[in-house]
């Protein structure tokens, strides 16, 4: 690829989905880039769009449902208006996705030699015995014991670990420029997603590969990624450097995750939490969306979408009064009422 | 009686609520072609539950904690064992019936649109339990919206309201105001926030919270995860496959972990800090098929610090503290650790 251009770029990237009954605004106008080589974890929870941003980058979203607008191209090809046939050839190539929950995603009747071969033979145009051959380094590559014999196995016949490695040496079978994860380790015990996030971090290096990774989990964020962008109701709210963001947030939202976030050190006190739920994209939102949950918010929020305005180096934010939150000795967001919150 | 109250402590303050003696769980399977064969789920429990306290169980998937959780519900039978409801013997004649149990212990479970029936409103869930046990409808109507007040739901827009219109977050708190709705003194949590997102974790876990100060409740909390656990557990008993590996207070076992397994578990956590990641998985691979475990200590193909002796011997759950017991023969002096050799790996 020419070498400039980063290797994802989205500009106001839109996606609705339309039934009978509602049309659901699942992203409302994300930008995004992605150099080569570089890891981006977009943290949200559910119902946020992370997902189906993710699913974007590869057109998995349903055609007959999803609407998509906006300006959206990965390694040079253009995912909006991308045919079919180009399609095929540039999912598993250049662009591959690792799933949460690898029991779904593999072919319960084809063992994981045939799976992984299945990838390499159509882009690689290989034969078949050969591909067997680099089935099984791969699997030796993501680290699955007696790799020869579990190239024989059913997906059912492993466990969720290793169904999981499968899935991951599939999807680098062809050593793709992009690499999607969506909440790979969530369905993982904690014990296996060390494990998983550690050899992640391993085979992205070998191979630099970008990739993105789709998690609700800020620990999980803060193990893998390079970068980290905040979605809010199919927006992002807050993007930066792992390190920033974790140490200091700055959009109400991704303050309030961090102080959500259950860990050592907190027993005994209230957790700090972020009244209310997230809102329901099947109806217009005016102004912010986060606005009705946010402590900080005053009357204007509701007014207009706030601009996704630059900070610092490489950190942006999604909100009006970004600059008097992060200026004052933050008070925590607001704590509930004993008998818990009332929800709207 | 009258089951507006909870029912009143007979054994006193030192009774513990609930004793687990023995507690064996086999799950035959298996066919004519492959033999006979058990899932050892759980394999030989014994603890006890404090008035008013959480005990919170931890432990991987497929350890035996949501057998557990069940047994100890009698949603299944044990193989073998025994439960003792302060002081009174469980479903055996001159202890405690199987109804009256079932009205002093409740459970929520992890999956909370699959735990409501989807054709009743959600004040109908709620008030069906005091109706089954003989409350009038009225009366268990009321405790219903008095209950989903006390859970942060305002009844007047929540009452008539069916489970799929509620959030997940909303729904949980449902099955919470349902299991309240008898006033049992013991609540089973297995994995209650687990499918929530993180905002609504934490507003659950403090309601969870507030309601044991309220109605005075002990609460046996099972989780994956330990960050969870930390923070609302006063005990914690870790779990691997099917017995127990450590158990002791919460600050013993976050502080002083005795078991080899149990720091593996805390150290597996993501570190919260990016410039301080992990390099090394604590822990390799999964845990072994609980069809047919390794000989003597369980968690030996899997321990940095198997020696011979674990292989041939089982530990036993040993004293390493107060009130602080783990099964691992090198926590132990005397138990031949120090003399026997490394296993070849």
């Amino acid at each position: 690829m020419t070498a400039p251009a980063p290797l994802v770029r989205a500009r106001d990237l839109h996606v609705s989905f339309v039934s009978r009954d509602a049309t659901v605004k699942a992203v409302n106008g994300v930008d995004l880039d992605l150099d080569a080589g570089e890891v981006l974890c977009i943290l949200g929870e559910s119902g946020s769009g992370k997902s189906v941003t993710l699913r974007a980058l590869m057109r998995l979203n349903p055609p007959n449902k999803a609407v998509v607008s906006g300006e959206l191209s990965v390694a040079g090809h253009d995912m909006v208006t991308i045919s079919d046939r180009q399609l095929s050839s540039v999912r598993g190539k250049v662009v591959s996705m690792i799933f949460q929950e690898p029991m779904t995603a593999l072919d319960p009747v084809y063992t994981i030699g045939r799976q992984i071969g299945e990838t390499l033979v159509r882009h690689e145009g290989i034969g078949r015995r050969e591909a067997e051959q680099r089935a099984l380094e791969l699997l030796e590559l993501v680290q699955i014991p007696s790799a020869k014999r579990r190239l024989q196995a059913y997906p059912h016949e492993l466990s969720g670990g290793l169904r999981q490695r499968a899935m991951i040496a599939m999807a680098i079978s062809c050593r793709p420029q992009l690499l999607l994860a969506d909440e790979p380790t969530t369905a993982l015990d904690a014990t296996v997603q060390i494990q998983i996030l550690l050899l992640l971090r391993q085979l992205q290096q070998e191979l630099g590969m970008g990739v993105i990774f789709v998690t609700h989990d800020l620990g999980v964020a803060g193990e893998i990624a390079d970068r980290i962008a905040v979605m809010y109701a199919g927006r992002m709210v807050e993007a930066g450097s792992t390190v920033d963001v974790m140490r200091g947030p700055l959009h109400p939202y991704a303050k309030g995750l961090l102080g959500a976030t259950v860990h050592s050190g907190l027993r005994g006190t209230r957790l700090t939490t972020i009244p209310g739920s997230p809102p329901d994209l099947r109806h217009p939102i005016e102004g912010c969306a986060f606005a009705p949950r946010c402590p900080h918010a005053l009357e204007t929020c509701s007014a207009g979408v706030p601009e996704f305005r630059p900070m610092q180096a490489g950190r942006a934010v999604r909100c009006f009064r970004s600059e008097e939150i992060a200026g004052a000795t933050t008070r925590p967001p607001s704590r509930t009422t004993p008998q818990g919150v009332l929800l709207p | 009686m009258s089951d507006t109250q909870q029912i009143e402590d007979r054994g006193g303050p030192a009774q513990p609520l609930l004793i687990v003696k023995g507690l064996v769980k086999h799950f035959p399977i298996g066919s004519v072609f492959t033999g006979k064969q058990v899932v050892r789920a759980v394999d030989g429990l014994d603890f006890t539950i404090d008035k008013r306290e959480t005990l919170g169980i931890v432990g991987e998937s497929g350890c035996g904690k949501s057998t557990a959780s069940r047994l100890i519900m009698s949603l299944i039978a044990p193989t073998e064992g025994e439960i003792v409801f302060d002081g009174d013997l469980v479903g055996a004649a001159g202890g405690i019936s199987l109804a009256e149990y079932r009205r002093q212990v409740q459970m929520v479970f992890q999956d909370s649109y699959s735990s409501l029936n989807p054709r009743l409103t959600i004040e109908e869930s709620i008030a069906y339990g005091p109706k089954v046990h003989g409350t009038p409808h009225r009366e268990a109507g009321e405790r219903a919206r008095d209950l989903l007040q006390a859970v942060g739901l305002a009844p007047r827009q929540y009452a008539r309201r069916f489970p799929h219109e509620l959030s997940g977050g909303q729904r949980q708190r449902v099955n919470i105001a349902r299991a309240l709705a008898l006033r049992p003194r013991l609540i089973i949590l297995d994995e209650p926030v687990s499918a929530l997102d993180k905002s609504v974790e934490a507003q659950v876990l403090n309601l969870l919270l507030d309601l044991k100060e309220q109605f005075g409740l002990t609460y046996l909390f099972i989780s994956h995860d330990l960050n969870v656990v930390e923070h609302v557990a006063d005990r914690v008993l870790v779990m691997y496959l099917g017995k127990i590996a450590e158990l002791g207070p919460v600050d013993d076992i976050f502080g002083r972990a005795g078991h080899p397994y149990t720091r593996a578990l805390l150290a597996s956590r993501p570190s919260m800090d990016p410039t301080r990641r992990r390099t090394q998985p604590p822990l390799v691979g999964d845990p072994p098929n609980p069809i047919n475990p390794p000989s003597g200590c369980r968690f030996r193909t899997r321990c940095a610090l198997a020696r011979e002796i674990c292989a041939e011997r089982e530990p036993g759950l040993y004293e390493i503290g107060a009130g602080h017991q783990a099964a691992c023969h090198a926590t132990q002096a005397d138990s031949g650790y120090g003399d026997s050799r490394r296993l070849a790996a």
